[in-house]
């Protein structure tokens, strides 16, 4: 299942944020999403999942996604956004419960997802004992689980410190080496872009554009940490960025 | 300074952290209790006292004795106990029902929060003849006088508990397709449990309150009733007894709410 932008624009009351965005996502690649603060790549992923309502334009789900896909378009949030009262293996089956998923079947999704995200041992953990970076593991199976069909990534390792990041960074591209899965990943950090991304998407300041897209070729595995290929990749984004995020840190914010 | 650090004086940077960090001493309340009553008891028994201020605590200790080995003690609290579990339960439970429903719904937030704001300063023991009128001198009258005080606190602790469920997790909910009902019971009320258990806390100290108010018209037994006769006899002993039972009630409540809280909301950090 492909997913198309066509002509999105969103404004909140008299704001623009964002105008004409016309994308493609492709199944099967990662479409990085960068830019200044404030340009809207949040929002752009919140209407992409429908869980906001474009002001023009609309997201057209090209292809059926796959039958055995629980929750097509499913989010990895920066806060992780699990529930405290739950444990991690409850926190998964609270997502497949809804959809009738419970028992063996359920039993036998949280085992496999728990063990492609290495949290076997962490099954009856409650989240407030987990570190930031397993309490995002917890976040990545639990959107594993539903067998997303893409995955929409809102800043899902900003929260986290640098060596964290590291680790699971390396942790996506195994997994996405393993089994590729198709993902819009939000981030304001280009070494996070380009060593994660297919093609990386740069928007404007807002109201946000797309400036320019750019494809990083190599394979996701050979992107190791200080790669002068994407060192100058990551030099080329932020050349292009420089001087609107010097603008929209001065802007003035009045919403 | 590298040169001059072997001769120049030394000393430890003093500390000023700390403090501002609530730890929890069990035994000070109960060492509190003991020696505000020795200081009675000391004063009343030197004469420092008068016996018409204030009664011996030993004399209180033994009219309570008196009044366990009479059997009086459960004829008087088994009713007044059912009259307050079956009113606060009544009030606590319409009161959470309303609370959620004010916290779901803007329609029912906008027709309803103002009218909740307009009873909660109405003193309810002033309502009581009212009540006897709509439910008969018996015991309707009673559990709907503390049903109807427990209710406003607890409708407006439960509607503030329900919006301050983490709105990130509802959108979580929305964003995996789960059903409104399931987010309603799955997120929205367990995220408001904290709120609305600190919010029993102070609804059924209320239900305590009037309680007694209720036990002062119309009943035998209760120990409201007890201490309205105690009370006009001047039998400073009874009442303290009463008054001091009414204070053990409290406490257990208390500690009730707080066993619940520790088994329901052991997920806090």
């Amino acid at each position: 299942m492909d997913l198309r932008l066509e002509g999105i624009g969103h404004h909140y009351g008299d704001m623009e944020i964002m105008q004409g965005i016309d994308l493609e996502i492709p199944a099967g690649k990662i479409i990085c999403v960068v830019g200044p603060s404030g340009c809207g790549k949040s929002t752009l992923l919140r209407l992409i999942g429908g869980l906001e309502r474009p002001s023009t334009g609309r997201v057209v789900q090209v292809g059926e996604p796959p039958i055995d896909s629980i929750n097509p378009l499913t989010y990895i949030f920066q806060d992780f956004a699990l529930l405290p009262w739950r444990t991690v293996e409850g926190n998964i089956s609270l997502v497949l419960e809804d959809h009738g998923i419970r028992g063996a079947k359920a039993e036998k999704i949280i085992s496999d997802v728990l063990a492609r995200t290495k949290l076997t041992d962490f099954r009856k953990a409650l989240p407030k004992q987990l570190s930031g970076g397993m309490k995002q593991r917890v976040a990545i199976s639990r959107a594993l689980a539903v067998k997303p069909a893409v995955m929409l990534m809102d800043e899902p390792l900003s929260a986290l410190d640098s060596q964290t990041r590291e680790l699971l960074m390396d942790d996506l591209v195994g997994l996405w080496t393993r089994e590729p899965f198709t993902a819009v990943y939000v981030t304001h950090n280009l070494n996070e872009a380009v060593r994660l991304g297919h093609s990386i998407v740069v928007l404007s300041r807002r109201p946000g554009r797309i400036r320019e897209v750019v494809d990083v070729t190599m394979s996701l595995a050979d992107r190791e940490l200080g790669d002068p290929e994407l060192e100058r990749q990551q030099k080329h984004l932020w050349n292009l960025m420089r001087d609107e995020a010097v603008a929209a840190d001065k802007e003035l914010l009045n919403v | 300074m590298s040169e001059d650090a072997q001769l120049a004086t030394q000393k430890t940077v003093d500390f000023r952290g700390g403090g501002f960090a609530p730890q929890s001493k069990k035994w000070v309340g109960f060492i509190v209790f003991v020696l505000l009553i020795g200081l009675a008891e000391l004063g009343t028994r030197t004469g420092f006292i008068t016996s018409l201020t204030l009664p011996k605590p030993s004399d209180v200790f033994a009219t309570f004795v008196d009044l366990w080995q009479s059997g009086l003690l459960w004829k008087h609290l088994i009713p007044s106990v059912s009259r307050l579990v079956i009113g606060a339960a009544i009030g606590a439970s319409v009161g959470i029902g309303v609370g959620v429903l004010i916290g779901l719904f803007s329609l029912v937030r906008a027709g309803l929060v103002p009218l909740v704001a307009a009873i909660f300063p109405i003193p309810k023991i002033a309502l009581l003849p009212l009540f006897v009128i709509w439910f008969g001198i018996d015991e309707p009258s009673k559990y709907a006088l503390i049903a109807f005080g427990t209710f406003t606190p607890t409708v407006v602790a439960t509607y503030g508990a329900v919006d301050n469920v983490d709105r990130s997790l509802i959108r979580m909910g929305q964003s995996f397709s789960l059903s409104w009902f399931s987010i309603v019971t799955k997120i929205v009320l367990p995220g408001a449990m904290p709120g609305i258990l600190s919010g029993l806390r102070v609804s059924l100290a209320i239900a305590i309150i009037l309680l007694v108010a209720a036990e002062m018209l119309g009943a035998e037994y209760g120990i409201g009733a007890y201490i309205l006769e105690a009370g006009s006899l001047y039998d400073l002993e009874r009442l303290f007894v009463g008054v001091t039972i009414l204070s053990i009630l409290g406490v257990s409540v208390s500690a009730v709410i707080g066993l619940f809280e520790n088994r329901l909301l052991d997920w806090r950090t």
